[in-house]
């Protein structure tokens, strides 16, 4: 028997939100009955644009429906933009984790959620086309959708791939292109990391940009989660001034924040010496 | 809660009498059989005895039956033993439905440059003999096709095999580990060369096997060592377990005429009352030629290892061919071979029974199994 968490057990004997909304606001339909599993995802919003309803069935293993489950579960609530930054990581991490051999699982319910978003926004259908290039003809996975789960898990083997998307599971001819694109993604990730790499000295357009990347890619999808955001006002030697915006503005919790996250992130992206302020005018 | 097992074809309940016979081997009996001295020496004759036990059950030789390890010790030794005994370029015929101690050694000798050839089967998981006596050819060609299989229960017809393996001057072996204990095998009226079979599938425990080896077939040692098993497997004996599976050996033939009645009874009366209380359910494999333990039912539109972990959490031990229970991505390669269509591929779930198991038990799952499937069905999006 595989190793599954209680949390998966629990949502696979009681899953939650089972079924189909009537005229959904987004629909989102992933995997097939060849694949071995499948997810129909719909949902609905308030006026307010949060997702007040949402419904799924799966065909599928014990954790393909606890992690269908557990999606429903996460997204109830959330505005579009925030259900669209749930990570197949966060799906595992919600049931305590999942065996390494079922990470598919939780990628396809990440899948069906974009779609039934991409559903939303465009009205184009919320099943999933081979886009693209197909790598993996036995399960019919494209470059993009690889490239995708190598990035969202910082995957470094073909066993890993086929783990998270089942690229490469079937007659095994296309493993060859996989570690293809497991190195030049690995490629990129180097370069990248190199050019992140802080400038000894940097000028003070060099900081706000840095400061700006910083908050863009640390700070703001975590605080948007919550309903709010944060602005660089101005910056004076090593003092950084912000501002936090929405439902963080006036939050009992500014304080820490501005210390224990914000500052911590622009001191290991942008320069040790940072001191970070609230602007109180 | 209830605890009923339909899982044995995996393997079995270790029989009381079994357990009863192997004991003594560990508390009194524990001397090497080939020591020269009493305490030693006084246990061969158990060895003797178990063999003919064995021999007896298939109407063998003693002196044809081999102890191995497990089946699948067997099966390696007499497809590697035999090809290297035969020398290189051999052709190799088996089938795409073997278990993978067959097909394992096959494919290795095929890397080491013989040429292997692996038989489809029908939908029904039958093989087709023309097909078969085609590719055969003449001369000693080495044949290794189960005689049961272990995910449908499907038989093939060795007897037939074995008569044209014959008229062409091949060698047979047949992976009977599914079998043995479940229908009367006679190796005087069905010439095959080798047969393995495994003492965990008929209530003796595992890591136990054994060898027939016909007089007069060419098989290259494998454990290459001490004179044991007269030179043809090396190794100190596994007294307590070659005891068990002697004894093992004797309740199959006093039951086997149960397993044909009342096991098969049983079978019947479960796949009868799942296909009537469940639509959309299919039977796979050949109904007629097939174990009188096994079903493989295929609940469609809904995954087998979803309703094994329901059914375990009823108390009911079952085995599924689906992608998620083979261990790989896709469904059991038996099943694929068959062409099952993947509405069903997913979904097959094999119950195999025992003699330990009541008319009782099977009312429990059949009462039970309608509930899971239907809230299997409520999840599913193609239904
Ligand atoms: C048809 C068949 N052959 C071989 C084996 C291998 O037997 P063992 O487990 O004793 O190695 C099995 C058991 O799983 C089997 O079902």
């Amino acid at each position: 028997m595989w190793d599954y968490t209680d949390k998966v057990l629990d949502h696979f004997r009681n899953p939650r939100n089972v079924g189909l909304i009537e005229n959904p606001d987004g629909i989102g339909e992933v995997g097939s009955m060849a694949c071995g599993d499948a997810l129909k995802l719909t949902f609905k919003l308030d006026e307010k644009k949060r997702i007040v309803d949402v419904k799924f069935k799966t065909f599928g293993c014990a954790s393909a429906i606890a992690s269908s489950s557990a999606l429903t579960e996460m997204i109830k609530g959330m505005t579009i933009e925030q259900a669209e930054k749930v990570t197949n990581q966060d799906i595992a991490n919600y049931l305590g984790g999942l065996p390494e051999q079922k990470m598919h699982c939780s990628v396809m319910g990440r899948e069906a959620l974009e779609m039934a978003i991409a559903n939303y926004r465009t009205g184009k259908t919320g099943k999933k086309i081979l886009a693209g290039k197909v790598v993996c003809t036995c399960f019919g996975v494209t470059e993009e959708e690889i490239e995708r789960v190598v990035r969202d898990n910082n995957l470094t083997t073909v066993e890993q791939v086929t783990n998270y998307c089942k690229a490469g599971g079937g007659c095994g001819n296309c493993k060859n292109d996989i570690v293809q694109i497991i190195e030049r993604i690995r490629k990129e990730r180097e370069s990248k990391s190199a050019s992140t790499q802080k400038p000894a000295k940097l000028t003070v357009l060099q900081k706000v940009k840095l400061i700006e990347e910083t908050l863009d890619r640390e700070i703001r999808p975590m605080l948007k989660r919550d309903g709010g955001d944060i602005e660089l006002i101005d910056i004076s030697g090593s003092r950084v001034i912000v501002s936090f915006r929405g439902m963080c503005a006036g939050c009992q919790a500014a304080p820490s924040t501005i210390k224990d996250v914000v500052e911590a992130k622009l001191r290991e992206f942008v320069s040790k010496d940072l001191v970070v302020e609230e602007d109180k005018s | 809660m209830k605890n009923v097992y339909l899982d044995n074809n995996a393997t079995t309940q270790v029989a009381p009498e079994v357990i009863d016979a192997i004991i003594p081997f560990f508390k009194e009996l524990w001397g090497n059989p080939s020591s020269m001295h009493y305490f030693g020496g006084q246990v061969k004759k158990y060895i003797d005895t178990a063999r003919e036990q064995v021999a007896d059950l298939i109407n063998a030789e003693p002196s044809e039956i081999v102890f191995t390890s497990c089946g699948t010790e067997g099966d390696n030794m007499a497809i590697r033993g035999t090809a290297e005994a035969l020398g290189k370029n051999r052709k190799i015929i088996t089938t795409r439905v073997e278990h993978p101690a067959v097909l394992g050694p096959c494919r290795h000798l095929k890397e080491q440059g013989h040429e292997v050839i692996e038989l489809g089967v029908d939908s029904s998981g039958q093989l087709d003999l023309t097909e078969f006596r085609k590719v055969l050819g003449k001369g000693p060609n080495i044949v290794s096709i189960m005689w049961a299989n272990n995910e449908t229960g499907v038989m093939f017809p060795i007897p037939e095999i074995a008569a044209m393996v014959k008229e062409q001057g091949g060698v047979l072996h047949t992976d009977a580990v599914q079998i043995v204990g479940k229908i009367p095998i006679d190796v005087r009226k069905t010439p095959v060369d080798m047969l393995a079979l495994s003492g965990h599938k008929l209530h003796a425990p595992k890591g136990i096997g054994a060898l027939y080896i016909r007089k007069g077939t060419k098989v290259n040692t494998f454990l290459i060592g001490g004179h044991q098993e007269n030179g043809r497997r090396g190794g100190t004996e596994n007294v307590p377990y070659i005891v068990g599976l002697g004894q093992a050996c004797v309740l199959a033939k006093k039951f086997l005429q149960d397993e044909t009645t009342n096991v098969a009874k049983l079978r019947d009366r479960l796949e009868a009352g799942i296909l009537a209380s469940c639509p959309s359910t299919t039977v796979n494999g050949d109904r007629v030629h097939r174990l009188p333990n096994t079903t493989n039912i295929s609940f469609q539109y809904i995954e087998g290892e979803a309703i094994l972990y329901h059914l375990s959490d009823i108390g009911v031990a079952a085995s599924s061919g689906s992608a998620c229970t083979s261990g790989s991505l896709e469904p059991s390669h038996v099943i694929r071979a068959m062409g099952v269509p993947f509405t069903s591929a997913h979904g097959s779930t094999r119950f195999s029974l025992s003699r330990y198991n009541t008319a009782e038990e099977i009312e429990y799952v059949i009462e039970k199994i309608p509930a899971i499937v239907k809230r299997l069905r409520d999840l599913s999006p193609f239904v």
